[in-house]
């Protein structure tokens, strides 16, 4: 093969290369960087925005570089090609140069001293962050594969999805989340509303966020903590003010007296369910397994593995194992009768 | 061609490299010595974080004898190498099995330490964290002085045999580094456990 | 095999019978059939961790599949990984180092011959007793069998309460046995060097492959061994009770981590020196330019190996360490980028003014400065540890790190092959072929590992079995996983190139590559004792100063 094709071609493979990436995410995401719901460059909170503004830095910087030498690199390649009139006959045997040397040394360290600087500015801003007033405080406990979190000031216990008030930047009203962990590690990660901090066992940690925007902000478990790791998700629901009260107040309630569940209740208690599961106001006080107090006000089961619907309320108590394989609730194995009558029950946990 | 001369600028200068033996037990020495502050590290970091059970103080009695006997053995040692490279072969076996004997004196100083704090105090390596770090360090430590001891032994009936002589000095060397090294370790474990970990 | 035995005119030499064949190669001390071996193993071991990652592309590939269950899927990039930088980077590594290093120095053999057969064995062994554990293991709780608790097996998952059974300690134990293997070797290449250069070759007139080795060698004596500890105290606590990550009894899981990352990231440059070596000495032969600032090269490396020692903990920064850990580590970080920069620079001086010839082992070496250039300027980016917050466990760094060692060690490696494949083998592998392989495995490479950064910005964390759809991941897990089967393609034409040229490639003689260094001065392959006489040289080229005796090396170093 020619020389002069075999560089053309690598050009035009270089440069198509450099291009792909950016049509990839054109392609995957037709409405721009808002979200998918986990992007890290569509940052809703305070942490998640100066983690993204320092990125953009970063990435700047970075690109720079990777222009200034990919440069370098691909001009050296075209331009001292060999050709077939050089056989027989060696270029000039250059062996440093020492100016060159410095210069390329003291470049390089400028570069990381000022990108040290802008980013030890942000390590500080965010994790030595003082708590104000209206903070809100929240004890995350990971599991395996499932989330507790607890709001120990207002006596709230419950599991997988998170509330937590929107913060307006003039009163800020950030939820500060302490992280422990039950078993393994894990880690908790939303993206848009803060980078990652892990749950380890006898090793607590503490992370916040303050959601400038209502909705709801999709994340999940990311570090490997065992079988079902994968389908360990998060809801973060952050909520204006008087949602956010109302939620409050449904969840300090203790759970629903439904006449019509007796049978249900009966099951539920007379079985090993109490062991692993609460429900607030009755027998239940089981911690092994997600409070069940108001799981009806949920709207996912099994960590985000399904949605909350009859049908798989249903298959779940049947047999987890059939949406989450290698979750720890064993299969019940109750008759139809029993588990319809279980099924009935929880659906009166509002 | 299958030879490449050039000329060299001072063909009878002599043309001298270190021996490879003891670029060897070097280079072993500092594997192992990465491996020990491994085991350190985790005894420091534990220290006082047992949740249960007996701790340094209400247990540990600091060996002394036992420490001078192994330390000597250092000094015996090297003393048996010097004798070797002059030639001196009975005192160099004399000098050698004094060796053998102090490092075993040690070996037994801390065989009847651990039966004392298994059977006295009922400290285990499962019992707390002091006692999972304490019998991995001195485990580990008492584990090289016995497979030292194993290979100065083997010399030691080469040597009674006669079969050791002058020109084995350089390999003699080597493993008395080695026992310098065990010795060593047993300096900072000892402070580590008994003077710092009380 | 091409015979090495030197023929006597006027007799015949009879064909061994091939067991006789075989008991030579299982017995072997020689240093160039150890590295051979270690090579072929290496292989071996490829094909297996490739399919290992094609089951886990397979099941990547939409949203919810059910090729593999969650129980084999978590083993399958356990195996993976553990495969590929243990029984595969690290072993072919000393494969070519065993083979190089005596020949680049003029020497007979490695200092040790039969510590560098015990090695190799040991290394083996560890591998095939980590395959035994699909047999004899059983994983978190008792559902698999190989080990499935990730290649750093992090504390508590890797304690008996977390895994029961005995996959994690086929693990461990592997691990351990191949460990010591590649001690010995360290200090075999140490004292090697240090001990059996030939006259002349003072330590500044090695060549830069040689003085990688050497300082690869020496972070080896330093970083195995706090894995090898670790595990020893995995192994107390899972067997004798022992409590040292048990955090119920006030252990610590993140002890384990410290002590994992200090072996774990010296690891990673004792992948990458030698690959830098191979650069360093593909890139000026077919420049034909003398490397551009050798001192500084050494030093630089030699740099490299210190501040790479004082970094581990960016592997780290999410677990909770104080704001002046997380900024310590940052700085050593970027620091560390400085000398490495510093190479990439030197080897585009090197082609500078040069006439470069694009043969296949020039190619790949390029495309190494290219992604090197990448990953390293990926690795900054993560270095900025609130950066590192939303990109760490994510599909951003499996990308960067499969950016290093796909894109930079194993196409550093390719080049290797195809400079050295006529050396070992006294057959020149075919040029069309490797173009052929070498396009196709930069297309897939691309297709997947720079798309793979996409779904790590986008939030999809590592080591998960499957993913919900509607997150914007769907489309560009399936594109990752064509251009995983397009590198199956194309290493599967390499394959075929190593077995046909063998074959039927043309003779290669002593130097086809017109280069400068001392293996090029004996017969393809070398012989059995290397050089009748114990060469002797004046400079770090000595072959030049002999083809060029009007204007030697000697005169201006």
């Amino acid at each position: 093969m020619p020389r002069k094709t075999s560089t053309l071609r690598f050009l035009a493979q270089t440069i198509l290369l450099l291009f792909w990436p950016a049509m990839t995410v054109w392609a995957s995401d037709p409405k721009g960087s808002s979200s998918n719901g986990t992007n890290i460059f569509a940052p809703a909170s305070t942490p998640a925005k100066s983690i993204a503004d320092l990125s953009v830095f970063v990435l700047v910087i970075t690109g720079i570089i990777f222009v200034v030498v990919l440069t370098l690199l691909l001009y050296s390649v075209i331009k001292f090609r060999g050709r077939a009139t050089d056989a027989g006959r060696e270029p000039a045997q250059v062996y440093g140069s020492t100016q060159i040397e410095v210069a390329w040394t003291i470049i390089p360290i400028l570069v990381v001293v000022v990108l040290f600087l802008a980013t030890a500015r942000v390590i500080h801003a965010i994790q030595d962050a003082p708590e104000p007033a209206g903070t809100l405080d929240v004890i995350a406990i990971g599991h395996q594969y499932w989330w507790e979190f607890r709001y120990p000031k207002l006596g709230i216990v419950t599991a997988n999805e998170l509330h937590i008030p929107v913060s307006d930047p003039s009163h800020p009203t950030p939820t500060f989340v302490q992280l422990l962990s039950a078993d393994t590690d894990h880690s908790f990660w939303v993206p848009e509303l803060a980078g990652k901090t892990d749950l380890i066992p006898n090793h607590p940690n503490r992370m916040w966020m303050d959601p400038q925007r209502t909705g709801v902000f999709l994340g999940q478990c990311a570090q490997y903590c065992g079988t079902q790791h994968a389908k360990m998700l998060l809801r973060v629901s952050v909520d204006g003010p008087e949602d956010f009260a109302a939620w409050v107040r449904a969840q300090q309630n203790l759970a629903v007296e439904d006449t019509g569940a007796i049978a249900g209740k009966r099951v539920f208690e007379s079985n090993a369910c109490m062991n692993c599961h609460a429900v607030a106001g009755t027998a239940a006080d089981g911690r092994f397994g997600p409070d069940l107090t108001h799981l009806m006000s949920r709207t996912t089961i099994g960590a985000g593995a399904a949605k909350n619907t009859h049908d798989n309320l249903r298959l779940w108590i049947q047999d987890p194992s059939a949406i989450k394989p290698g979750s720890l609730m064993p299969a019940m194995k109750l008759s139809d009768a029993d588990l319809d009558a279980v099924v009935s029950y929880m659906e009166t946990l509002r | 061609m299958s030879a490449v001369t050039t000329s060299f600028p001072n063909p009878a200068a002599e043309w001298r490299l270190p021996y490879r033996g003891k670029v060897a037990m070097a280079c072993l020495i500092i594997a192992e010595s990465a491996i020990f502050t491994i085991f350190v590290v985790a005894y420091l970091f534990y220290l006082g974080k047992s949740v249960t059970g007996p701790t340094p103080r209400e247990v540990l009695e600091t060996p002394i004898f036992y420490t001078i006997c192994l330390l000597s053995s250092s000094l015996t040692i090297h003393l048996a190498a010097k004798c070797l490279a002059r030639g001196i072969g009975f005192a160099f076996l004399g000098f050698w099995l004094l060796t053998i004997a102090l490092g075993g004196l040690f070996l037994y100083g801390t065989a009847r330490e651990w039966y004392r704090l298994i059977y006295e105090h009922g400290l285990t390596i499962s019992t707390n964290l002091f006692g999972t770090t304490y019998y991995s360090l001195v485990g580990l430590h008492a584990f090289h002085v016995t497979a030292g001891l194993i290979m100065l032994v083997t010399v030691a009936v080469f040597g009674l045999s006669g079969r050791v002589g002058e020109k084995h000095s350089g390999r003699i060397n080597v493993l008395s580094m080695y026992w310098h090294f065990v010795d060593a370790v047993w300096v900072v474990v000892f402070t580590v456990v008994y003077v710092l970990g009380r | 095999m091409v015979s090495n035995a030197i023929p006597i005119p006027g007799t015949q030499i009879e064909a061994r019978p091939w067991v006789d064949e075989l008991h030579q190669w299982v017995t072997t001390v020689d240093h160039k059939r150890l590295g051979i071996l270690y090579i072929a193993s290496a292989l071996m071991f490829l094909a297996i961790g490739g399919v290992e990652a094609l089951i886990i592309r397979i099941q990547l590939m939409r949203p919810h599949n059910d090729f593999v269950s969650p129980e084999v899927f978590n083993r399958m990039f356990t195996m993976h990984g553990t495969t590929m930088i243990f029984f595969v980077a690290m072993p072919v590594l000393f494969g070519f180092a065993n083979y190089l290093v005596p020949l680049m120095i003029g020497a007979r053999d490695m200092a040790f011959p039969r510590l560098n057969a015990f090695s190799f064995w040991l290394s083996f062994l560890g591998g095939l007793l980590l395959y035994f554990s699909f047999v004899g293991g059983s994983g978190l709780y008792g559902a698999g069998s190989a080990p499935d608790v990730g290649w750093w097996s992090y504390a508590p998952l890797g304690a008996r309460a977390f895994s029961p059974g005995h996959s994690s300690d086929y693990w461990t134990l592997a691990l351990l046995v191949s460990g010591f293997g590649s001690i010995g070797t360290a200090i075999n290449i140490i004292a090697t060097i240090l001990c059996l250069r030939c006259p002349g070759m003072k330590i500044n007139r090695m060549p830069l492959l040689v003085w990688m080795n050497l300082v690869m060698a020496g972070m080896v004596l330093l970083a195995i061994t706090p894995l090898s500890a670790a595990q020893i105290m995995l192994l107390i606590d899972r067997y004798l009770g022992g409590h040292f990550f048990d955090t119920q009894a006030g252990g610590s899981a993140v002890l384990w981590m410290h002590f994992f990352w200090i072996f774990g990231h010296p690891e990673v440059y004792v992948l990458i020196i030698p690959c830098f070596a191979f650069t360093s000495e593909i890139i000026p032969v077919f420049s034909r330019k003398p490397i551009f600032g050798y001192p500084v090269m050494v030093a630089a490396t030699v740099c490299i190996a210190f501040v790479s020692m004082s970094v581990w903990a960016h592997h780290m920064f999410t677990i909770g360490m104080n704001s002046y850990a997380n900024s310590f580590f940052t700085l050593t970080t970027m620091a560390v980028g400085v000398p490495t920069g510093i190479k990439i620079f030197n080897w585009i001086g090197t082609m500078w003014g040069g006439r470069i010839q694009f043969k296949t082992a020039m190619l790949f070496s390029i495309a190494f400065l290219f992604q090197f250039l990448i990953a390293g300027l990926t690795g900054i980016m993560m270095a900025a540890s609130p950066f590192d917050w939303q990109l760490s466990l994510s599909y951003f760094v499996v990308a960067h790190f499969h950016y290093v060692i796909v894109g930079g060690i194993l196409f550093a490696l390719f080049a290797a092959f195809y400079y050295w494949y006529p050396k070992m083998t006294g057959r020149m592998l075919s040029e069309r072929l490797g173009k052929l392989h070498f396009w196709l495995f930069l297309i897939g490479f691309h297709m997947t590992f720079d798309v793979m950064h996409i779904p790590g910005i986008l939030g999809m964390p590592r080591r998960i079995y499957t993913y919900e759809p509607g997150r914007g991941w769907d489309t560009l897990n399936f594109i990752i996983t064509i251009g995983a089967f397009i590198q199956a393609l194309a290493i599967l034409v390499f394959l075929a190139n190593l077995v046909i040229s063998y074959v039927k490639g043309a003779r290669a003689g002593n130097d086809p590559w017109d280069a400068w260094t001392l293996e090029w001065s004996i017969s393809s392959p070398p012989p059995a004792y290397n050089f009748a006489t114990v060469p002797t040289v004046a400079s770090r080229r000595p072959l030049w100063d002999l083809k060029h005796p009007e204007d030697p090396d000697s005169r201006y170093e």
